[in-house]
């Protein structure tokens, strides 16, 4: 085999291999996209029901109950300026408290109601997760949640 | 007094380095030796003065001077000694010391073992290396002075986050960094042989000892961080897909493709544009990797400081870096004659297929991590989940999976397929067998049981490809014990990883299929079957820690009506930083692990955000939020990634990739007795 005919292969291989990635990357990403919507925009923008998504915003004070008995949880999620219920089944993170931040993922009901499939906290104290903030920042109610929480 | 030695030390080590970065390169251009040479003491001097540095402020951090404004930050006087150590690299501006200590320890490393380099070579990997110790450095004494001291001195610190307290994280920076870093080698020889425009086989067997070493500590960090995840963050799994992980994940990948086409340079002396580019991209998706997780563009644990100047620092060195190694690369690449030819059935056809889906499946995982930053610039906030990379990642890696036992037994040059498919008739023999005893055993589902038919496929070829080196069971056994004791380093590193891939396949596969999760309320005194378990709810009590409160479950797990153990999860609270935790419980057979993890309480809160409400001693009646996994096969990811580290190890003994060693004199005969 001669040194043009290799590189060519070799060229060809590549193509192949940029192809594959290209069409697997297409497919995959056409289901698997989680769009970040806060409370606000959930409302607004009429958020598709049972398609997977992501919502954050403040844990409402005094919007914690459980059910007795099972390990439902329902609270409801603000950005202080709009408020979604939000159900999940399963435990929460440790630092999952009213009045903090939160991002919740699963899907919507069509009544309005959130359906969430993992709850997740920040890591620690000082930490507020960008999509909160954005989505505070968005609501134009960032400024007074500043220094909440320390 | 010592901050302020460190301080200054950091300037020195910044002068030396910028001259380092300069006199060799100007040495090596005139064929000066006294300047190239001046490289090596340079390198050392280096690294003295950063680690003069590194170790004031690690003091600092021991005696809890609280004068310095980092410790007062991420340190507290009441802390475990091990976590003030690891301190030093649990916040933005200690990591970043840690990174140039790193880097100067590799300076100086080939400083030391380089007696075999040529010295025009070797005075310009110095010289690169010190280009990126003048960026790391100067950003650390323009925006992220470790040493900056408070006036007057607060009485404590704030202490460490405590998920971040834990053994196996202390080590999961350096090791990660030792990986990270270390590819700043191989980068360095890339660009150095790209200005000198020559790349030869003997390249190919420099570079290859500081790939593997960088690829082991990485695989080494990887794992490690993975296992913590495991069993600190309480969500019963190993892997999410996380930016971070696959900031780390992508540079492991390309190192491994890195690891191999430097095999085909050095054997036959081909590929050797594209294993530069390699080198290249290595470091280069180290630095992103750096800036990804340090930058805090990505939301996770590791972002530190969310100080914008920061993030432009490290994104200019990597503009800097990535661009210029890149630019020199399309000026220089096409210019380095293509050595060996080969057909596409032969060894380096082999190699050439596992770089290619192994840079693809890079491709594709860097997709998914940028794509989410490329789309917040555009105003849409969207995550890419782990159904993406599993679904774009494993159609990669299945086919380079089954290739390896194959690649490995073709001849270099010119290989026959036929014979090497026949020659693996015994591994696939025993992977069918496997296929239908996890049928047998589990049912299904189909991928599943493939999986693990793979795992076995990877495993049993490792073992034939070594046992057809060793011609066992085709010549006397006294013979192929021989062959075995002759055997390289190198190729005994290779079976070692190999087996260790299928190993970690088998983990994942096996964990990924049955894990078996239950979340419930249990009450004092309650069961819950699983997996063949019986797991009662024993009760709780207080144990606590030297810097935290702790309400501990006992579960008395049987099995069969024998006990077999009783496991103890806790919910901790760390009064100095106010933060709850859990503690999960793991019993593990190695097949199998069983996981608790004790959620919330059914009590009142604790108004005003006091002690938790899982302190006080609880009613006898009180439900809790347990979770219960069952993760088969799990530690095997780890098992499997420790005895690929151990190949990488074995093979870094081979002497051919002793940097220091004298050359061995053409035809010498080992000695059997001379423990080599």
């Amino acid at each position: 085999m001669t040194r043009k005919r290799r590189r060519l292969y070799i060229l060809l291989l590549f193509m192949i291999g940029i192809g594959t990635a290209a069409a697997l990357t297409l497919t995959a990403f056409r289901d698997n996209l989680v769009f970040f919507y806060s409370p606000t925009e959930i409302v607004e923008k009429d958020a598709p029901p049972w398609r997977n998504m992501r919502i954050g915003g403040l844990v409402e004070a005094g919007s914690v109950e459980r059910a007795p008995g099972s390990t439902e949880v329902r609270f409801k999620v603000t950005d202080l300026q709009t408020s979604i219920s939000v159900v999940y089944n399963g435990a929460l993170p440790d630092l999952f408290r009213e009045g903090q931040g939160v991002v919740a993922q699963g899907q919507l009901s069509p009544d309005g109601v959130f359906h969430a499939r993992e709850v997740l906290a920040k890591h620690d104290e000082k930490y507020m997760p960008p999509e909160v903030a954005e989505a505070l920042k968005k609501s134009g109610r960032w400024q007074e949640t500043v220094g909440l929480g320390k | 007094m010592i901050a302020e030695a460190g301080h200054f030390a950091l300037l020195l080590a910044l002068a030396i380095a910028l001259a380092q970065a300069i006199v060799p390169l100007i040495g090596a251009a005139r064929r000066d030796t006294q300047l190239m040479d001046f490289a090596r003491t340079a390198a050392q001097a280096q690294f003295a003065f950063v680690a003069i540095a590194f170790f004031s402020l690690m003091w600092a951090f021991v005696v809890s001077d609280f004068t310095v404004s980092l410790v007062v930050q991420s340190s507290h006087s009441a802390k475990p000694l091990l976590y003030k150590i690891s301190g030093v690299w649990g916040n933005h501006e200690g990591s970043m010391v840690l990174w140039v200590f790193i880097l100067s320890l590799f300076g100086a490393a080939i400083a030391v073992f380089g007696d075999n380099l040529p010295p025009a070579l070797r005075a310009r990997v110095l010289s690169v290396q010190a280009m990126i110790g003048v960026a790391f450095l100067l950003f650390i004494v323009l925006t992220s002075n470790p040493f900056h001291r408070v006036f007057p001195p607060p009485p404590d610190g704030n202490g460490l986050n405590p998920i971040l307290q834990d053994p196996g994280l202390a080590f999961h920076p350096p090791l990660l960094y030792l990986g990270y870093v270390g590819f700043s080698t191989v980068f360095s020889f890339a660009v150095a042989a790209l200005i000198e425009g020559r790349v030869d086989a003997a390249w190919g067997r420099w570079v290859r000892p500081w790939t593997l070493a960088a690829w082991a500590a990485l695989t080494l960090g990887i794992a490690l961080g993975s296992w913590w995840a495991y069993y600190e963050l309480g969500w019963g799994g190993w892997w999410f897909w996380d930016p971070v992980e696959n900031a780390s994940f992508m540079p492991w990948l390309v190192g491994a493709a890195l690891l191999h086409s430097a095999i085909v340079v050095e054997k036959r002396d081909a590929l050797k544009s594209w294993t530069i580019l390699l080198a290249i991209l290595a470091f280069s998706l180290s630095l992103i990797g750096t800036f990804l997780v340090r930058s805090g563009v990505l939301s996770s644990v590791h972002a530190f400081a969310v100080d914008p100047a920061r993030g432009v620092g490290i994104l200019l060195i990597l503009i800097l870096a990535v661009g210029g190694s890149l630019l020199l690369y399309a000026i220089r690449a096409p210019a380095l004659k293509s050595g060996g030819l080969f057909a596409p059935i032969s060894r380096e056809g082999g190699l050439v297929i596992n770089n290619l889906l192994l840079a693809t499946a890079t491709l594709t995982v860097f997709i998914g991590t940028l794509f989410p930053l490329v789309t917040e610039a555009y105003g849409h906030r969207i995550s890419v989940g782990p159904p993406y990379f599993n679904r774009v990642f494993v159609p990669l890696m299945v086919p380079l999976l089954l290739l390896v036992p194959v690649g490995s037994l073709l001849a270099w040059k010119r290989g026959d397929l036929a014979g090497a498919l026949s020659r693996l008739w015994v591994a696939a023999a025993i992977a069918a067998a496997i296929i239908l005893f996890a049928w047998w055993l589990r049912g299904g589902p189909v991928g599943a049981l493939l999986g693990l038919g793979l795992a076995a496929w990877l495993m049993a070829g490792a073992l034939v490809e070594w046992a057809e080196r060793i011609r066992l069971f085709r010549a006397p056994l006294r013979d192929s014990v021989n062959r075995a004791a002759n055997l390289p380093r190198s190729a005994w590193g290779m079976t070692i990883a190999h087996f260790g891939l299928g190993v970690i396949v088998a983990g994942i596969t096996a964990t990924s299929a049955w894990q078996i999760e239950r979340v419930l309320l249990m009450r004092v005194g309650d069961q819950l079957a699983i997996a063949g378990y019986t797991v009662k709810f024993a009760g709780t009590d207080r144990a606590d820690g030297s810097n935290y409160f702790s309400r501990r479950a006992s579960f008395e797990v049987s099995s069969n009506g024998r006990p077999v153990t009783t496991m103890h999860p806790e919910k901790r609270f760390f009064p100095v930083q106010g933060m709850p935790t859990t503690e999960a419980a793991i019993h593990t057979t190695i097949l199998a692990d069983l996981y608790i993890v004790l959620g919330d309480i059914e009590a009142p809160a604790q108004p005003g955000g006091g002690t938790p409400n899982f302190l006080p001693e609880p009613k006898p009646d009180t439900a809790w939020t347990v979770r219960v996994y069952y993760n088969p096969l799990v530690p095997w990811i780890w098992i499997g990634a420790m005895i690929a580290v151990l190949g990488g190890v074995v093979s870094l003994t081979d002497r051919r990739h002793r940097v220091g060693a004298p050359r061995r004199v053409r035809g010498a005969v080992p000695q059997p007795a001379a423990g080599d």
